[in-house]
């Protein structure tokens, strides 16, 4: 028996979060395949056939698969699903919106988020978005997953040789249609993939203060740019730019925090980062408990002379 | 059309939860519990379709311990217009609830089924694609914008990169994500009214589901502490130790 990875990919490339997810299937089991679902996803096979420790790479072309809607994709999987002991995503929001629906229809329960393969049953996964780590064993025979792919290293896009299987696809289901995709157009990176993050908070005062500030040191690290939930709920920036317990979880390798205080629900979303940067003029703040490097300032002159100072 | 919304009561996201110290779970003995934040998202969608005309019956659906009637109500005070409670003192993982919730659907048929993405607590992100699974029936999770018209609903959901819209024809499951709305505070004439709402009480057993877990939990650690951090006196320094010592700019 195997375990099958699902692919993270644009029809043309593999997109790394599959890498992390193709090194955690491997501490499950030692041949690793890997399904691409897709629509002339020819060159997704190719790139997934060339990662270090793939044997074997699965193709499932057709036009229904174009957008990797949950109810084709589930029952595409569902179709393999015999041939192997363990099925891993990465816990993306193709994973998560995907592989639940085979559990369902597998009737085994589905282990989210892992972040340690500990024994073949048994896996660490993060709990109350992080404050507690629980070790869960699974009863089940099959072992569904979905990885946290900032916990795993990725596996090199090099140095495989698997064979490209084109396998018959799964029937339309039907019941859902692919309207359209409006992604966005900000050169800045994604959040919840960045490397550096820089996220305001109340301190900023205003939306356009948050922006008059923020988007400069943005620009200089080449960032991305988040908000405290405080922030948010004052209107300053968007929902989507949240992070914490009800936004997003990063954990990019440089986070700094302007102007938050640190509350519970914040530190939740982000203490995961490798490098913590506090800015804030309360030195009580609870921010400056999680922080690596903390500066006691005004951030109003602060972040522009840090501006300045990163040249 | 009839509207069915799943609700759970979580530790409230302010909470600092604290890890017992025998590894056993999470302390949540004494602790200010709420409505999953996600799924106060879901009433709110519910209840805003019943005001568009779209929907004509609210039923809110929690199950768990005897207390999740006051999630069931706070529903209602919302404006879900009556309330099932699914009584066990067993720890349903999500494969449960979700059979749990197809038994509630083949009894009810409602059109649309509204879940939170993921309740606070375990963090799975499972319940509404098993139900949806389970009943063979399409879904739309992390949504952002619902519109319904002609027998199908239009779903515009929150992906990696940018927002995704789909159709699905009714019935379907849907999840919600922090941008879909804004919930309403609840307000003490509706709290009032709330309780004069209809709830029924049924058993796991009543509907024929098996809930035994399938996820045994070993133990709950403390995520590992972050080592003590440094204080630094000014812009430059901070600068310099990015680049020299932590080595990330």
């Amino acid at each position: 028996m195997a375990a099958l990875v699902i692919a993270e990919h644009d029809q043309l490339t593999i997109r790394a979060a599959t890498l992390n997810t193709v090194t955690a299937a491997l501490a499950c089991d030692a041949e690793v395949h890997v399904l691409v679902i897709g629509h002339q996803a020819q060159g997704a096979a190719q790139a997934a056939s060339q990662i270090a420790g793939v044997k074997k790479v699965l193709l499932a072309d057709a036009a229904h698969h174009a957008h990797m809607l949950a109810e084709n994709a589930a029952a595409q999987i569902l179709a393999l699903a015999a041939d192997y002991d363990y099925i891993l995503a990465p816990a993306t929001a193709m994973g998560k919106n995907v592989l639940p629906r085979v559990a369902a229809q597998l009737d085994v329960a589905q282990i989210s988020d892992i972040t340690k393969v500990v024994s073949k049953d048994t896996f660490e996964r993060p709990i109350y978005a992080g404050n507690a780590i629980a070790t869960v064993q699974s009863i089940d025979a099959k072992k569904l997953i979905t990885v946290r792919t900032t916990n795993f290293d990725a596996a090199a896009t090099s140095g495989g040789a698997a064979s490209i299987d084109t396998i018959t696809a799964s029937a339309d289901a039907g019941t859902s249609q692919f309207v359209s995709v409006e992604l966005s157009q900000s050169d800045r990176p994604e959040l919840t993939a960045a490397k550096i993050i820089v996220s305001g908070g109340r301190g900023l005062g205003s939306g356009e203060q948050y922006q008059q500030v923020m988007e400069p040191l943005a620009d200089k690290l080449g960032a991305a740019m988040g908000a405290s939930r405080a922030a948010v709920d004052a209107g300053y920036v968007p929902n989507d730019y949240q992070v914490g317990q009800t936004g997003k979880i990063v954990a990019p390798a440089l986070y700094v925090a302007v102007g938050i205080s640190g509350a519970i629900q914040h530190l939740a979303g982000m203490k995961d980062s490798k490098v913590i940067v506090a800015i804030n003029k309360d030195p009580e703040a609870p921010i400056f408990s999680v922080a690596d490097y903390g500066l006691v300032a005004d951030l109003f002159t602060a972040v522009p002379e840090l501006v300045k100072e990163l040249g | 059309m009839k509207a069915l919304v799943a609700v759970k009561r979580v530790v409230d996201y302010n909470v600092k939860v604290r890890v017992k110290s025998d590894q056993t779970g999470v302390d949540i003995a004494n602790v200010k519990m709420s409505m999953n934040p996600f799924d106060e998202i879901a009433v709110e969608e519910a209840v805003r379709l019943k005001e568009a005309g779209v929907v004509t019956e609210i039923v809110a659906v929690s199950c768990g311990v005897t207390q999740c009637q006051e999630t069931l109500r706070t529903a209602m005070a919302i404006g879900a217009d009556r309330a099932i409670l699914v009584e066990s003192d067993a720890d349903l993982q999500p494969l449960a609830v979700a059979k749990i919730l197809k038994a509630l659907v083949d009894k009810e048929s409602p059109s649309l089924i509204i879940l939170g993405k993921q309740a606070i607590d375990d963090d799975s992100n499972q319940t509404g694609q098993m139900l949806a699974a389970l009943l063979n029936r399409p879904q739309a999770t992390f949504a952002s914008k619902v519109q319904v018209a002609n027998g199908q609903v239009s779903v515009t959901r929150e992906v990696d990169g940018g927002l995704e819209t789909i159709a699905l024809q009714l019935p379907a499951v849907i999840t919600t994500d922090l941008r879909l709305n804004e919930p309403r505070y609840v307000t003490l004439p509706n709290i009032m009214k709330a309780k004069k709402k209809q709830l029924d009480t049924v058993k796991p057993e009543d509907l024929g589901v098996d809930v035994s877990p399938r996820l045994k939990t070993i133990q709950v650690n403390e995520p590992p502490k972050r080592s003590a951090g440094v204080m630094v006196p000014d812009v430059k320094t901070l600068v310099e130790k990015l680049k020299n010592e932590a080595k990330v700019i």
